[in-house]
């Protein structure tokens, strides 16, 4: 939220550096006094616990990077030089790649709190469309990055979703079989192939980061939304983000480490597939091709459609698609907890992405290719038809007047700023 | 407890429950897709969070490697020095070297430019008991026996499967027919293996007074195996525990600093 600056540099050498580069003005405006709404569950906890992922992933994968050796012939002995020899290095592997694990269950718990509260829409368009383009990147990071190992599921993991784009073919002759060559630097996945997944996987998170700094930055010009959807509208609807978020998100953050190093130390291998312990091996194709299951509910959408072509344009849409809601979403009010039809419809659409991402791990054929495509048409019919429709038709429950009100109960806050109980920031 | 019970929290742990929950089920199928038949499960010393190896078994392992297993296939990723380092068979400094000069290494050239022989030493890599993959493949019917270095994380179940792998060979049941060069297999997917049955009792002598039985030579190889697939396990589970206590400790405070520093507010 907009607000004036409260900074006061505390002696002269400050007072030089905040006339010359006000980096301690910003830190002071945006994180320390920082208006926040004071109602906000955990749900509100994952977008610090996304930044520090991020850290996390470039800092260890930095170092990684000192040791790892792009070639396909010495990339998988170099993985496992790293696990052996480098002091340290299983640590930074593991961490590495259970932290990617760790950064999507973030994401999709964030995902999923924005879309039950409503956060996307106005005045937040701008926001969450650039979270959409983080997740894409987040995506298209992790798949190089799993690429990188060179086992037998990095490569035909590459060889399956490069070959997608063969797809295109059926439009026009010869394109998707040339993009795919272009991708591949040659005629196969290759060395050509594992080198640019290389340099694009090194550059994508600082694109990220990019990404990252305008999503607050976005975030930072409405504020944060919360449980009951209804803007800030008075003093005692707020409270500073130092120390109430700071502490708060503090405890979440360290809670949620405790689960990454639980897979970091005692399940490291657990989300990974064992056939990447297998070097990569062109002449074998195995048995079943899995992607890492972040990918698993997109990839049951790929395989639910019976047109390869058809199916590569529901992939996409599937993501793409979440640009579009602030605008498919026709409910005035935000969030779902005032939305006594839309949130059954919502947990359904939770559902129909947790079953789509077991099915991805299935052959998909009999029941599974079944329930995958219902599944599948659910996860559109819900985008496209049930958020405009229902918003059209429902009508609301009873919402308290103010962030305040649903905090403290009726007659606190709202209309009367002046009696407000609680004024933190004045403390 | 108010911050326990609202609403928003008991949303946020069912939903990071779910989730969890969901993460569990989508990587249990993704490792046992493939049709296995099942590997029961052993107890081994290395299980769980205060696990560690048995050097003894680890010792052991090492020999039926080397005086049976070897003889087909190569661990391309272990040296000799790995034998002595913390956390594994952990052979004293003589034993390293000693083993290592039982192998002989090509190397050079030498200032003539020519190779030559010499006996091995500990920074050598485990000898490949076969010059290329073609050559593997002709001495084995056409089948490639794979490199061992990673094979306990390279197969699901890992050591209770490769234990089931060296136990399982048995006559086929009634009805299949095994293909020539082939072995009937119990643990093996398909349960046609070209590997003929490696390992019987009294196949390997142990200096121990361990039994030399075909199940604890199958026992003593898989967790080898093991250790060689996973070397800092033990470093692992060791910082691990320390570090757990630490961040459980760690979120306890900033629960109570949050509790605190909230409950000012609540009134
Ligand atoms: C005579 C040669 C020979 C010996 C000795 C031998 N193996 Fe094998 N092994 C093979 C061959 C050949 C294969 C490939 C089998 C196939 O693909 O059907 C194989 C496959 C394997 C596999 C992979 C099975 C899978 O799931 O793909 C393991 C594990 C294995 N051997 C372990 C051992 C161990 C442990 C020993 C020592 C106790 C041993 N082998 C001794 C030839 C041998
Ligand atoms: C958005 C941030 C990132 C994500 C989500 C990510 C994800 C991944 C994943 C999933 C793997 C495969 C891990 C495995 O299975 O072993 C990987 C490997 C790798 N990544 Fe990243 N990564 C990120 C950032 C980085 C950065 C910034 C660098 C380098 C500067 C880097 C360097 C590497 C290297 C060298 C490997 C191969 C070594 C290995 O497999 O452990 N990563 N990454």
């Amino acid at each position: 939220m907009a607000h004036e600056s409260t900074y006061k540099p505390g002696n002269a050498l400050s007072k030089w550096f905040d006339d010359r580069l006000p980096v301690l003005r910003l830190m002071h405006d945006q994180f320390g006094v920082f208006p926040m709404p004071r109602n906000l569950n955990y749900l509100w906890t994952f977008g610090g616990i996304l930044t520090f992922f991020l850290v996390v992933q470039v800092l260890s994968g930095v170092v990684l990077a000192m040791h790892y050796v792009p070639h396909e012939s010495m990339a998988f002995a170099s993985v496992e030089h790293i696990m052996r020899d480098v002091n340290w290095g299983w640590l930074l592997r593991y961490m590495h790649a259970n932290g990617g694990s760790m950064f999507f269950l973030a994401v999709y718990l964030h995902i999923i709190r924005g879309m039950y509260y409503g956060s996307y829409k106005a005045p937040r368009e701008i926001l969450w469309i650039l979270g959409v383009f983080i997740f894409l990147a987040m995506m298209a990071t992790a798949f190089m990055g799993y690429s990188l190992v060179w086992g037998q599921m990095s490569f035909w993991a590459v060889t399956v979703i490069t070959n997608l784009f063969s797809s295109l073919d059926a439009i026009w002759s010869g394109l998707g079989t040339a993009i795919v060559e272009w991708i591949w630097g040659g005629f196969a996945v290759g060395n050509p192939t594992l080198n640019r997944l290389y340099s694009l996987h090194y550059l994508l998170p600082f694109v990220i980061f990019g990404l990252v700094l305008l999503h607050i930055w976005a975030l930072h010009v409405p504020g944060s939304n919360n449980p009951t959807g209804i803007e800030i509208k008075t003093k005692s609807d707020s409270i500073s983000f130092h120390p109430y978020y700071t502490v708060k998100d503090g405890f979440a953050m360290s809670a949620f480490i405790v689960l990454f190093a639980f897979f970091i130390f005692y399940a490291p291998n657990f989300l990974s597939h064992p056939d990447n312990y297998i070097e990569a091996d062109p002449l074998v194709t195995p048995p079943h091709i899995v992607p890492e299951w972040y990918f698993l509910p997109f990839y049951a959408i790929l395989r639910a459609i019976p047109d390869k072509l058809l199916g590569v344009i529901a992939l996409f849409a599937s993501i793409l698609l979440l640009l579009f809601i602030p605008w498919l979403d026709t409910s005035k009010v935000k969030s779902a907890r005032y939305r006594p039809i839309y949130k059954w419809f919502f947990a359904l659409f939770v559902i129909s992405g947790l079953v789509l991402g077991y099915l991805g791990a299935k052959a998909p054929e009999g029941w599974y290719l079944i329930v995958g495509r219902i599944a599948t048409a659910y996860y559109f019919l819900h985008l496209l038809v049930i958020m405009p429709v229902v918003g059209w038709i429902e009508k609301p429950t009873a919402m308290p007047g103010s962030i305040t009100e649903s905090v403290l109960g009726k007659g606190a806050g709202g209309g009367t700023p002046k009696g407000a109980a609680a004024a933190p920031e004045r403390r | 407890m108010k911050a326990i019970t609202s609403p928003g929290m008991r949303l946020a742990s069912i939903l990071s429950v779910g989730l969890l929950c969901a993460l569990g089920a989508f990587a249990a199928p993704a490792r046992a897709a493939g049709d296995l038949p099942t590997i029961t499960a052993q107890s081994w010393s290395f299980n769980g969070p205060f696990g560690t190896f048995d050097r003894g078994q680890l010792q052991r392992g090492y020999k039926v490697y080397k005086e049976v297993c070897a003889g087909c296939h190569g661990m391309k990723f272990l040296h000799f020095r790995n034998l002595g380092e913390e956390g594994g068979p952990e052979f004293s400094e003589a034993a390293v070297k000693a083993l290592a000069a039982e192998v002989e290494v090509s190397d050079g050239p030498n200032d003539e430019g020519e190779m030559f022989d010499r006996a091995g030493r500990p920074a050598d890599a485990f000898p490949s008991p076969f010059a290329n993959a073609q050559a593997a493949r002709a001495a084995n019917n056409g089948a490639l026996p794979p490199d061992l270095s990673v094979m306990a994380k390279a197969r699901t179940g890992g050591a209770d499967y490769l234990y089931a792998l060296l136990t399982g060979y048995s006559d086929p049941p009634e009805g299949v027919t095994v293909a020539e060069g082939m072995n009937y297999n119990k643990a093996f997917p398909g349960h046609q293996i070209a590997m003929a049955v490696p390992l019987f009792d009294d196949g390997v002598e142990y200096t121990d007074g361990t039994a030399a039985t075909l199940d604890n030579h199958a026992k003593d190889v898989s967790a080898f195996l093991m250790w060689a697939a996973e070397p800092k396990l033990e470093e692992r589970l060791r910082i691990g525990l320390r570090f757990m206590i630490y961040l459980v400790l760690l979120t306890g405070f900033l629960y109570l600093a949050k509790r605190r520093v909230w409950g000012s507010l609540k009134h």
